[in-house]
């Protein structure tokens, strides 16, 4: 079985997508020749040509504006922005068209567009390069949010959101880009739109997603040492999210932890707080403990580890549910 | 300075083919190729406009709309323009564009249900007339038909879109980034500015410091014209020549069509603060339907009989939009649910519930 990393998963799935399906068309800052900064585009144009792998002049909007439009004519296009913090001069064509042209065309007009985005810390970046913006896209009614954490995922979820009728806000977990898994492609099975239970537990839950997953995996090896059975759940859908996973877990253990990299103020994992209590509070025997970054922004390389949530701070919160 | 480009340099002259007195101007430049019938279709479509703006304006006045942005004084700039496309052609408009809409047939009603609060994008069925919905936000609706236009082309089709925004709209980021990508992609569409000389209260002179509009189209690669946007033949042939730019490969066209919007903003503004009564004169002195009503009788392409015919037709489109408005009911509510996604989400199935059960117990 070859091994791949995450990042060449997300490679296969668009080469796989572009040859299925020719209304498919990747548009982006450099991913062309150069086949992305990250090489996720890589050999893409090579294979399908210069109109089927745009590359863009360097415009945000643009890229997403002209998906738009590529859209309506009935392409399905898969919109790169370069790095999290240059998604924002796009914001106001996802929020206000992306996301509300379903809607406003009473289903008329559909747009399926993905917005691919590498987001997260962790590769010692200068500013602007490490942000974790999924909250802006969960509350924000018509987008679909994907995040993947393995190679597995990156190529069976990037098929599936390429598939989807709805426009797709897809985040990459730039720092796990490099990991390895030995993979059969195209990968098939399971139902990657549930959650995906990554360790298996009875005394807390901890839910995560993307970059945090291998995080909290690590924790969870060194709490069971401890003899504490952590259950760890990668979400995967943070919209259309997969309620029912988090709950019968959660049911079970009695104790939620959730950990992200984002700033936790108006965070997903706020969202994901509330409603367990508002579902069952009943089963909860401590209240839910979020780890995540602080409401700082995004420190500067070098102190970057102070901020990442780590293998301690998601003991200590663990430790915390446990001793309630 | 040796080097430096002057911008005092660029002509601020228009394109011009009837003046202002409805007589032709001798060396226009521009092949008239539009028939009696032509000219007579492009006519009526203006009267319907102005009636059915006028109506839609009554009709907010009267409470019927939440509020209106009329085309008063632009159904020259539109109607000339939109004449120009094919019926395969797609239309981006802003919220003003009731002349293009009129020329391919949209019930009136269907896009005034917009601004009823009926339904976000209208009522209309978009692929029929090959008009996008309405794009409120400004200049964002540029960018789709860049998009619209390159798979046009990638596909092989001769499809042209145009996209309709006003001055102020060249402010914003998304005209520029949307010239720049048609003029690098040399993609098949046309910029059709109407500097109507306001956004909202801010006058032309506020909003951009170049000689015209439509010299911006020298940064991006691509030609540029400004044409009298009161002239709706001279509309007609400057966008005619660039949709045949565009079928033939040769990449966008930004039009300036010099107008003014009579009336205010939208019905919810009051333009006596910000500009003059004798203003106002000097531009209904103007009016591109007296101009071209002048042209075509004298040419006897217009008849009293044709004109009340028009007029009449006006008057019935006008009192069937007030039928099909006034007291017009809200949609079904549960439709708000419906086309968020392809399938409600199973946290938008759980709202949904909820919600008809809040209507229940109300």
């Amino acid at each position: 079985m070859p091994t791949i990393t995450l990042a060449q998963g997300l490679n296969e799935a668009l080469r796989y997508c572009m040859q299925r399906d020719d209304r498919v068309v990747v548009m982006g800052e450099d991913v062309g020749k150069a086949g992305g900064v990250f090489r996720i585009t890589d050999k893409l144009q090579q294979e399908f040509g210069e109109q089927r792998v745009i590359d863009t002049p360097l415009a945000e909007s643009g890229i997403v504006g002209t998906g738009i439009g590529l859209a309506i004519y009935g392409f399905k296009p898969v919109c790169e922005m370069q790095f999290d913090g240059f998604t924002y001069p796009a914001f106001e064509q996802i929020t206000s068209h992306l996301a509300k042209y379903r809607s406003r065309t009473m289903g008329k007009l559909p747009l399926s567009v993905v917005v691919r985005i590498p987001y997260g810390g962790g590769i010692g970046a200068v500013e602007h390069h490490s942000e974790s913006l999924e909250a802006y896209f969960t509350h924000t009614a018509g987008l679909k949010v994907v995040t993947p954490s393995t190679p597995s995922d990156a190529f069976a979820l990037l098929v599936d959101v390429i598939e989807d009728p709805d426009p797709v806000i897809f985040l990459e977990p730039k720092r796990r880009y490099w990991i390895r898994e030995d993979v059969e492609l195209p990968v098939t099975n399971g139902d990657r739109r549930k959650a995906r239970i990554v360790r298996e537990g009875t005394d807390v839950t901890i839910l995560t997603y993307g970059p945090s997953v291998r995080t909290v995996e690590d924790a969870a090896e060194e709490a069971a040492k401890d003899g504490v059975a952590c259950e760890v759940i990668d979400l995967r859908w943070l919209n259309p999210l997969d309620l029912e996973t988090i709950m019968t877990s959660v049911k079970k253990t009695g104790r939620a932890v959730v950990v992200t990299e984002a700033p936790i103020t108006g965070s997903f994992s706020a969202e994901l707080a509330a409603r367990i209590a508002e579902d069952d509070f009943l089963s909860l025997h401590a209240p839910v403990i979020r780890v995540g970054g602080y409401d700082i922004p995004y420190p500067p390389a070098k102190v970057e580890d102070l901020y990442l949530p780590d293998l301690d701070r998601v003991l200590d919160a663990v430790d915390a549910v446990l001793n309630y | 300075m040796k080097g430096f480009v002057d911008p005092g340099s660029v002509s601020t002259e228009s394109v011009q083919v009837l003046k202002p007195d409805g007589t032709l101007v001798p060396d226009h430049g521009y092949d008239i190729d539009l028939k009696e019938e032509d000219l007579r279709e492009i006519y009526r479509v203006m009267i319907l406009t102005r009636r059915i703006d006028q109506e839609s304006t009554n009709l907010q006045r009267q409470g019927e709309l939440g509020v209106y942005t009329p085309a008063l004084g632009q159904e020259g700039a539109q109607v000339g323009a939109a004449y120009a496309l094919e019926p395969q052609d797609w239309i981006f408009p802003s919220y003003r564009e009731l002349g293009f809409a009129m020329l391919r047939g949209v019930q009136p009603s269907h896009i005034l249900h917009l601004f009823r609060g009926t339904w976000h994008g209208g009522l209309f069925d978009y692929r029929e007339y090959c008009i996008a919905p309405y794009a409120v936000p400004i200049a964002t609706q540029t960018l789709h038909a860049v998009g619209f236009a390159t798979g046009a082309k990638i596909d092989g089709t001769n499809t042209v879109a145009i996209t309709c925004f006003g001055d102020g709209a060249t402010s914003e980021g998304d005209f520029h980034e949307a010239c720049n990508f048609a003029g690098v992609w040399k993609t098949p569409v046309v910029f059709f500015c109407q500097n109507n000389q306001y956004a909202i209260s801010v006058p032309l002179a506020k909003q951009t410091a170049a000689p015209t509009i439509a010299v911006k189209a020298l940064g991006y690669g691509f030609p540029g014209v400004r044409v009298d946007g009161n002239d709706v033949l001279a509309s007609y042939v400057v966008t005619r020549e660039a949709v045949r730019r565009a079928r033939r490969g040769e990449g966008p066209t930004l039009i300036e069509a010099v107008t003014y919007r009579r009336g205010p903003h939208s019905t919810a503004d009051d333009p006596s603060r910000y500009r003059t009564d004798e203003e106002l004169n000097t531009w209904e002195a103007l009016d591109p339907i007296a101009r071209f009503e002048k042209y075509l009788e004298t040419e006897g392409v217009l008849t009293a009989e044709f004109k009340e015919q028009c007029d009449a037709e006006g008057r019935e489109a006008a009192s069937k939009l007030r039928k099909e408005i006034v007291g017009a009911g809200p949609l079904d509510p549960n439709l708000l649910f419906e086309h968020v996604y392809a399938e409600r989400t199973p946290n938008l199935e759980e709202q949904f519930a909820q919600f008809k059960r809040d209507q229940e117990g109300q």
